[in-house]
């Protein structure tokens, strides 16, 4: 479903280039529930923005469904993401200036296939489905941080992607909340069977994950299979 | 903290702010620019007119009129000449100019110069020794556009009325005369003496005759050049002088004092007064004669440009204002951008005031540079406005750096820019430590309260601050009121229409729509938007923009001459009695049929029932207009109206059998008029009132029965009053002919043999004129475009401002947008529906308002009607809604620029 390789990404620094991932090779396969964990400025952000299409490998490969991202412009890794790829962010990353259904709506609009009354019907169903059935017109900062994560989550499954991926989901909310985002991922993953890719410091979030990369200054240092998908 | 600490923290805080807050700042650079250009020149020009004011009048002291001077007047000045005091005179003519090798003519401004003139400065030409030959030969000197014209050249014959002379050089510059004036018409400098030999000068021939005093060496100062002109004054223009010693005695000096004054002033004229005849000189003479000093010359003129600079400074003020809104947008900005840096300060203890006081000192060092950056652009403007004008200005303008504009405009910039910024950054005092704990949005995070008592009185700060500047600008408070209220109309009408757009973008949005129309439109009322804002910024520039254009596109409609406004295109006047029929048929032998033939008998008016115009005069509680009461009349008499004009009230005459039975049944009956509506007011007449008028010599009685309207536009002999043929058939007149002829050969042939043969006639080709009035057009038409250039370019960064405003919000929208999955085409969709509704809303309240404001520019100042420039003002419109899209795209690019990765990291 997706495979990295030899991917390599750095920076110039200086005079000097910076070198934050270093040949990075892995295969996820659909459905999967993977993890990537390691220290701080380990290279797991931008791990996630290469496999996603968000960002352009120095070097190396992202195939993506059978699509390889190196090949596509900006503009059709967009229509790529927009298809395929669901996210979610530690900080949530809503627009300030839409409600939460107008925030869920967006995926589905922006590909045009469904009407605009069929993406609303779906937007609603989806943040019921996360238990905001009652916040559908708040706008983010007018919802508590676990809620908008909610938003985001259900944001990031109404296109019903082939893969998700998520950055310290749990990063910015308590415990518990933390806690019921996770139980949702897992339950949206098992009913969507979409590829979940998390990226974690929370090592007993990792730990209910099906599989773990571990990074460490920009090369994968250990890859571990805890349970199969 | 001390003060040097507040600073210090300031400089070093600012570092990674100070080219944006620079550029917030630079908003109010094009206002000073404004100010600083404008004042200085204005300066210069006033300062030019002090240095040059006596070369401008050619002398100390001139007497100006329009009939020849009577035998009295001249026995004056030979008196004054006994007494040291020297005499030039100056008469004015229009005049036909035929060459004689190539037989081409032209109508010419004729200027006929005695020996001395001008007294002071020269009148330079080329060849430069032409000047001495004039007195001495039969030559003549002319503008170099006239031998173009005529296709001839220096030392070729030219032929003023019975005349012949030889060209002896060309013109350069004139004192006193703009250098447009040779593009009116050109100059032909010729001596006096040669008047006679012209025959010009006949019966109703219109001339100005003019006399220019030079006081002998020591006596040369001005209080006895006031002194002398006070006292020919009294002689030779009563009415003046009794008007200037009845405000003289509002100042309230004692009775004793003003005759020791007079006797002063007569003292100057004594030995003159004792030769001249005095008796001959208390009488009213045939024209007012005005007795003008250098220092009128001087205040006249210094008057004008300071009009004009008020004018102006309009411009310069709106500049500025608009300038002061891009601030307010810019630092909008800038605050939301530094919400996290105050957070963290307040958490290490900052107070809310320290606060306030680092990011107060910031803008105002930033304003500082705005003002002296537009202050540096202003001096350079001002180098380049003689460029631009200096062929209206009938002097050299020495252009210098003047220190006083430039510390006005430094001042009222750095005002300007502190008061604006200061209503955004007093919200910094609010923000929360907690912001650096848990960040709401820029908009949560700077809370904005209405009862702050602060903010209350920052507002009312600004809104003095206004008023006081426009006040101090217009001369006045009260046009300093008028001027804040348009202004504050114009802001609150904008203010409506953004709002009502608002409501509207709530309203209008449906599902059926495209999704970047559907988010384009919505971002209009979401939170955070910019509507406001922009509208305010792009609608004050397109309301400045097209008030210019339609104000300068109505005048210039006005004096643009097409065929429809006239029935011919080649116009005689100063047609003598016994020479029409011969003109006529000169005219008639190449085969045109003159189209009219319009009579021209020159009158004064007497007496309005019963009441002599000395009587009126003095009667001020009427307000007559002085000017209807004593200038000379050149009126018409005939059966018809013409389609120039429309009747307002009362009927026209009766048909002529009619009115000839009833004064055969009543010879005293006075005669018809119908009088222009204009002037009946001025004179403060109505319908029945008798009017006498003095007909060279003869009375004639008359009633007023009709009012109407004339189009003075249309190029045709149009007149204030018509009287009925019958009151007028058998007095002394001249004739106007218009006649129509296709061809430009036929035109010169007319035009040259009328010319052989009737020297005095002068003839005008209206394709010449429409030519000359084209490329004075275009002149002020590149005066204007500056003008509206200069508005135009202080809109842009004020919008830039405006637009930064929202800007850190659309990049991220537009980046996450694009991470969700939008191609940059959906992005940009989005922008266009949101930049392009604000740009059509901000440009068509701007239109709205131009038309009104231009509609009472037009009714009430020019006393004009108002025929606006409808399709070149959506023109306008449309650039200004590019333009906003253009800046909205611009601003938003890093939207493009930036990858989705990297927004994220931001986050």
């Amino acid at each position: 479903m997706l495979v990295a390789q030899d991917l390599t990404k750095d920076y110039p620094s200086g005079a000097q280039r910076l070198t934050v991932l270093r040949d990075v090779n892995f295969e996820i396969p659909q459905g999967a529930f993977v993890s990537i964990v390691g220290p701080s400025g380990s290279g797991k952000t931008t791990l996630l923005g290469l496999l996603a299409g968000l960002d352009t490998p120095s070097r190396g490969t992202v195939t993506l469904d059978g699509t390889d991202l190196g090949r596509l412009d900006e503009d059709q890794r967009a229509a790529l993401r927009g298809e395929k790829v669901g996210f979610v962010f530690q900080s949530f990353q809503l627009i300030p200036t839409l409600t939460a259904i107008e925030n869920v709506q967006v995926p589905l609009e922006l590909r045009g296939l469904v009407s605009v009354s069929q993406a609303a019907a779906q937007s609603r169903e989806l943040l019921t489905r996360v238990g905001l059935g009652d916040r559908l017109h708040h706008f983010p900062q007018q919802l508590s941080g676990g809620e908008q994560q909610r938003v985001a989550l259900a944001r990031a499954f109404v296109n019903t992607p082939r893969i998700l991926f998520a950055d310290e989901p749990t990063g910015n909310l308590d415990e518990t909340t933390g806690a019921n985002i996770v139980q949702l991922m897992e339950a949206l993953n098992r009913e969507s069977g979409c590829t979940v890719v998390l990226v974690t410091h929370d090592s007993a979030l990792a730990a209910r994950t099906q599989r773990t990369i571990r990074l460490r200054d920009g090369a994968v240092v250990e890859d571990v299979h805890h349970r199969e998908a | 903290m001390t003060v040097q600490g507040l600073l210090r923290l300031a400089w070093k805080e600012s570092r990674t702010a100070r080219r944006r807050l620079a550029l917030y700042m630079s908003s109010i650079a094009l206002g000073v620019t404004a100010l600083v250009a404008i004042d200085s020149f204005a300066d210069n020009v006033t300062g030019s007119i002090r240095e040059q004011s006596r070369t401008l009048l050619g002398g100390d002291l001139a007497l100006e009129t329009r009939a020849a001077y009577p035998a009295s007047v001249d026995s004056l000045l030979d008196s004054l000449g006994r007494t040291g005091i020297k005499s030039a005179r100056v008469t004015n003519l229009a005049s036909m100019a035929l060459a004689d090798g190539t037989g081409g003519t032209r109508l010419v401004q004729m200027r006929a110069v005695t020996n001395g003139y001008p007294f002071y400065g020269s009148i330079e030409t080329q060849p430069l020794e032409a000047w001495a030959r004039l007195q001495n030969e039969a030559v003549v000197l002319v503008d170099a556009s006239l031998l173009t014209a005529l296709d001839t050249r220096v030392g070729d014959s030219l032929k003023l009325g019975d005349k012949k002379f030889q060209i002896a050089g060309t013109l350069g510059n004139v004192p006193g005369d703009a250098a447009i004036t040779s593009v009116i018409g050109p100059r032909v400098y010729v001596a006096y003496k040669w008047l006679p030999a012209m025959g010009l000068l006949r019966f109703g021939s219109r001339a100005d005759y003019d006399v220019v005093l030079q006081l002998p060496p020591n006596k040369a100062g001005t209080s006895e050049a006031a002194a002398l002109a006070k006292s020919l004054r009294r002689r030779l223009d009563p009415r003046s002088a009794e008007r200037e010693e009845r405000e003289a005695r509002q100042g309230q000096p004692s009775r004793a004092q003003a005759q020791a004054d007079q006797a002063e002033e007569d003292s100057v004229l004594s030995a003159a007064i004792k030769t001249a005849d005095s008796s001959q000189l208390t009488k009213t003479p045939v024209a007012r004669i005005r007795v003008r000093t250098v220092q009128e010359t001087e205040r006249d003129l210094t008057e004008t440009v300071s009009r004009l600079a008020n004018f102006l400074s309009i411009i310069g003020l709106v500049a500025l204002l608009l300038g002061g809104i891009g601030v307010a947008s810019g630092v909008n900005a800038f605050v939301a951008a530094k919400i996290d840096t105050v957070a963290m300060l307040r958490c290490l203890g900052a107070t809310s005031r320290q606060v306030l006081a680092l990011y107060v000192i910031q803008a105002a060092a930033m304003g500082l540079v705005g003002a002296t950056a537009g202050a540096a652009l202003g001096v350079l403007v001002q180098y380049g406005f003689p460029k631009i004008v200096g062929d209206f200005l009938p002097l050299d303008v020495r252009v210098a750096v003047e220190v006083r504009p430039l510390l006005i405009g430094l001042t009222t910039g750095v005002w300007v820019s502190l008061v604006f910024a200061m209503r955004p950054l007093l919200a910094l005092r609010r923000i929360s430590p907690l912001q650096a704990l848990r960040r709401n949005t820029d908009s949560a995070a700077v809370p904005r309260q209405w009862n702050d008592p602060l903010r209350i009185v920052v507002d009312l700060l600004l809104v003095a601050s206004i008023v006081a500047i426009t006040a101090i600008r217009m001369g006045t408070l009260r046009q300093g009121l008028w001027v804040s209220a348009a202004i504050a109309g114009a802001g609150i009408i904008l203010y409506v229409a953004a709002s009502l757009l608002i409501a509207l973008a709530k309203r209008i949005v449906r599902p059926s729509w495209a999704f970047a129309l559907r988010q384009g439109i919505a971002n209009l009322h979401r939170p955070a938007n910019q509507t406001r804002a922009v509208t305010l910024a792009l609608g004050f520039g397109a309301f400045l923009l097209s008030t210019v254009f339609l104000v300068q596109s109505n005048q210039l409609k006005r004096i643009q001459l097409t065929e429809s406004t006239s029935p011919g295109n080649l116009l005689f006047y100063d047609v003598q009695d016994n020479q029409a029929a011969p003109l006529d048929s000169l005219i008639r032998s190449n085969g045109i049929v003159a189209r009219q033939q319009t009579a021209i008998i020159t009158m004064r008016l007497q007496s309005i029932n019963g009441r002599t115009t000395q009587q009126l005069q003095t009667d001020t509680a009427a307000h007559r207009a002085g000017w209807s009461l004593r200038r000379e009349y050149r009126s018409t008499y005939r059966d018809s109206m013409m389609t120039s004009e429309k009747l307002t009230a009362g009927s026209w005459f009766a048909d002529s059998a009619t009115r000839a039975s009833s004064r055969n049944a009543n010879p005293e009956l006075p005669y018809a008029i119908s009088m222009e509506e204009g002037l009946a007011k001025d004179m403060k007449v109505s319908l029945n009132d008798t009017l006498v008028w003095n007909v060279q010599g003869v009375e004639v009685r008359t009633v007023l029965t009709s009012l109407r309207t004339v189009n003075w536009a249309r190029f045709e002999p149009n007149f204030f009053v018509v009287f009925e043929p019958a009151a007028l058939r058998h007095a002394p007149q001249q004739f106007v002919f218009v006649a129509n002829v296709s061809s430009a050969a036929t035109i010169a042939v007319i035009q040259r043999d009328a010319v052989r043969r009737f020297p005095n006639v002068s003839s005008l080709d209206l394709t010449l004129v429409r030519n000359t009035i084209g490329s004075i057009v275009s002149r002020v038409t590149l005066a204007v475009r500056f003008l509206g250039a200069f508005a135009l370019a202080m809109g842009i960064p004020v919008l830039f401002s405006a637009v930064a405003a929202t800007r850190r919000a659309r990049i991220r929208e537009g980046v996450l947008l694009r991470t969700l999955g939008a191609s940059r085409a959906q992005v940009a969709r989005i922008l266009l529906a949101e930049y392009g509704a604000l740009g059509a809303l901000g440009a068509l309240t701007g239109m709205v308002l131009a038309l009104g404001g231009a509609w009472g520019l037009t009714h009430f100042v020019f006393k004009d009607t108002f025929d606006p420039a409808i399709l070149p003002t959506f023109a306008i419109a449309g650039g200004m809604l590019l333009l906003t899209m253009l800046i909205g795209f611009i601003t938003s690019r890093d939207v493009y620029r930036e990858t989705p990765m990297a927004a994220i990291r931001e986050s």
